[in-house]
């Protein structure tokens, strides 16, 4: 573990992304609460202004202040990114353990319906749901979670492949240890890492899949921001006021690539085959 | 090879039909109904639209009917667009989209498979990371940042191109370009991955040993076998990209089937929607079944199982 964690900060990027999140995160709780400014409230009089020092990233049309809203967004933005990621985590981790476990038939039957879930058009499943169920928060996540589970599900299931038939597994089972306690007290740790790894690299799908639905007028509902809102409305007024959609974009860009970084780094720490390759 | 493309074959028309199922049951929870809540319409004419639609039948019957309509390919009339069937509509569609995304996808091949290919063949230099780097920041580019950003930039303030619309024969560019740029970044980092760990195995050696070209090597010997996770990442995401981007068409204001299928969701015009579902869900099984035929011939050790 120790290893795993000096080889993830070997790499510069890596520290930097992780240093980059964090400060992120605790801008994005902190920072709506020193901020002066509402992230809903309006200054009609003001209308859009340039980045100043009372607004040091401007305000929208609205008059509402650019920064207080970024920082509100992006916590609404990894809020849906962290448990839909956590919902697909839990459907994907259950179903691959029960798999693996259960092997035979059950297993080929199960694996083979992954197969033909990787071949449905998710994405229109989940905008026709959001559009016909009205845009509720936890149908966002729960919605996005449903659909990213499959890859997690292949994983969990050839990590239980492999260690299912150990010794420690097969002296549990002699010992008379049910289905259930193997799965929760002998496998679940011993996934726990891979698990990880794929989640660190489910978030930012995830972050993706909200702001596109959010950007399509489906997902997050004003007054309420998340970044793809806000980037959906810097795209209406980018014409006067490029900076409305420059900014969200910027922070948005900068956390998918601080994520993607740190995912990467995460595999290539955990899993030194795949480090020997890059 | 005929066994399993039978065998796949079945597998696709289950999936097409699942499809319709799940759209299917997704639409019956719609409260009160699409075309109650639009305007007042007289009880006649309420009438015969539920009849049309056979919504005056029990469910089962009316999933019978669609399962009917996608059978004998005879799909019903759009709810919103009315006197348009959606075989119309898709028909209208599919070319659009069908040209912004072969145009995205020669781009991101063009792009990608050249830039990642050259960092994997200079490991650990500086021209390596940049590429890598690159690669990196065209997957976090979300389109609905860099389409707006393209638009803005190609569109309004240079004025090469129309900024949105589908009027002139260029319009096409600057959509397939976005597209084109984002794909490539994941391209470029699969290419790079996978003909690198090619270039350490022992076949590469014996190529070498035998006294072939740097050239011979990298490109007859390593780079086949390397596009296999390239080719993997490209079925699905070529019928994604031919389907149209929903945001790329919405950015663009395209009237490709991305638009049509966001109109349609948020009209609640669930024969259209359903139609659309299910030309998507075709296109992925076509693309899926092309890529493991190929990917059969590419790599002799894969075997095509039923």
């Amino acid at each position: 573990m120790r290893a795993a964690w000096s080889r993830l900060m070997q790499q510069r990027m890596n520290a930097w992304a992780l240093k980059f999140l964090l400060v992120l995160i605790f801008l994005c709780y902190a920072g709506p609460q020193l901020s002066p400014y509402d992230q809903s409230q309006q200054d009609l009089e003001l209308k859009a202004t340039n980045p100043s020092p009372a607004h040091w990233l401007g305000t929208d049309p609205l008059g509402r202040d650019m920064l207080t809203r970024i920082l509100h967004g992006g916590r609404v933005s990894l809020e849906v990114g962290l448990l839909a990621t956590a919902v697909a985590v839990i459907i994907g981790v259950l179903y691959g353990m029960i798999s693996g476990l259960a092997g035979g038939r059950t297993d080929a039957a199960m694996m083979r319906i992954v197969d033909i879930l990787y071949a449905f058009p998710f994405v229109n499943f989940v905008i026709l749901l959001m559009a016909i169920r009205g845009r509720e928060f936890w149908l966002i996540f729960v919605a996005i979670g449903a659909v990213e589970w499959l890859t997690m599900a292949r994983v969990v299931r050839g990590q239980v492949l492999a260690l299912k038939n150990l010794e420690f597994v097969i002296a549990a089972r002699a010992c008379g240890a049910g289905f259930w306690h193997i799965v929760w007290r002998h496998l679940l740790p011993n996934v726990t890492g891979p698990v990880i790894i794929y989640a660190s690299l489910t978030v930012p799908g995830v972050m993706l899949l909200e702001a596109a639905l959010s950007f399509l007028g489906l997902g997050i509902q004003p007054p309420d921001a998340s970044w793809g809102v806000l980037i959906q409305d810097g795209a209406h007024s980018m014409e006067s006021y490029p900076w409305l959609l420059i900014y969200p974009g910027l922070f948005f860009s900068a956390t998918l690539l601080a994520l993607n970084l740190l995912g990467d780094g995460l595999r290539d720490a955990f899993d030194p085959k795949s480090m020997s390759q890059q | 090879m005929i066994r399993f493309i039978v065998s796949r074959f079945v597998q696709g028309i289950i999936v097409i039909f699942a499809v319709i199922t799940i759209t299917f049951a997704l639409s019956k929870m719609v409260p009160g109904g699409s075309v109650r809540s639009e305007r007042f319409i007289s009880k006649e004419a309420q009438k015969a639209q539920d009849e049309y639609y056979g919504r005056d039948k029990p469910w089962i019957v009316q999933l019978g009917l669609q399962f009917k309509h996608y059978a004998t390919l005879n799909l019903p009339e759009s709810e919103h667009y009315k006197g348009r069937g959606v075989d119309e509509i898709i028909a209208s569609g599919f070319p659009v989209s069908a040209m912004v995304g072969g145009a995205a996808l020669m781009i991101a091949l063009t792009i990608g498979v050249p830039l990642g290919a050259y960092a994997a063949l200079r490991p650990n230099t500086l021209e390596d990371r940049a590429s890598t780097l690159a690669a990196i920041v065209g997957v976090c580019a979300p389109s609905m940042v860099l389409g707006p950003l393209i638009a803005l930039v190609f569109g309004l303030k240079l004025g090469w191109f129309n900024a949105s619309g589908w009027f002139d024969s260029s319009d096409w560019v600057l959509p397939a370009s976005t597209l084109g740029i984002i794909y490539s970044g994941y391209i470029a980092r699969l290419t790079r991955g996978s003909l690198r760990e090619t270039l350490a195995q022992e076949f590469i050696r014996t190529a070498r040993a035998k006294g072939a070209g740097e050239a011979s090597v990298v490109f007859l010997h390593a780079l086949k076998l390397a596009s296999l996770p390239v080719l993997n990442f490209l079925g699905p995401a070529a019928a994604g990209l031919l389907t149209g981007s929903f945001i790329v068409e919405t950015v663009f204001q395209l009237p490709g089937l991305g638009q049509f299928f966001v109109s349609a969701a948020i009209n609640k015009d669930i024969p259209l929607a359903i139609g659309l579902s299910t030309f998507f869900a075709a296109l992925i099984v076509c693309f899926n079944l092309m890529v493991d035929i190929l990917q059969s011939v590419l790599n002799p050790r894969i075997r095509l199982q039923a």
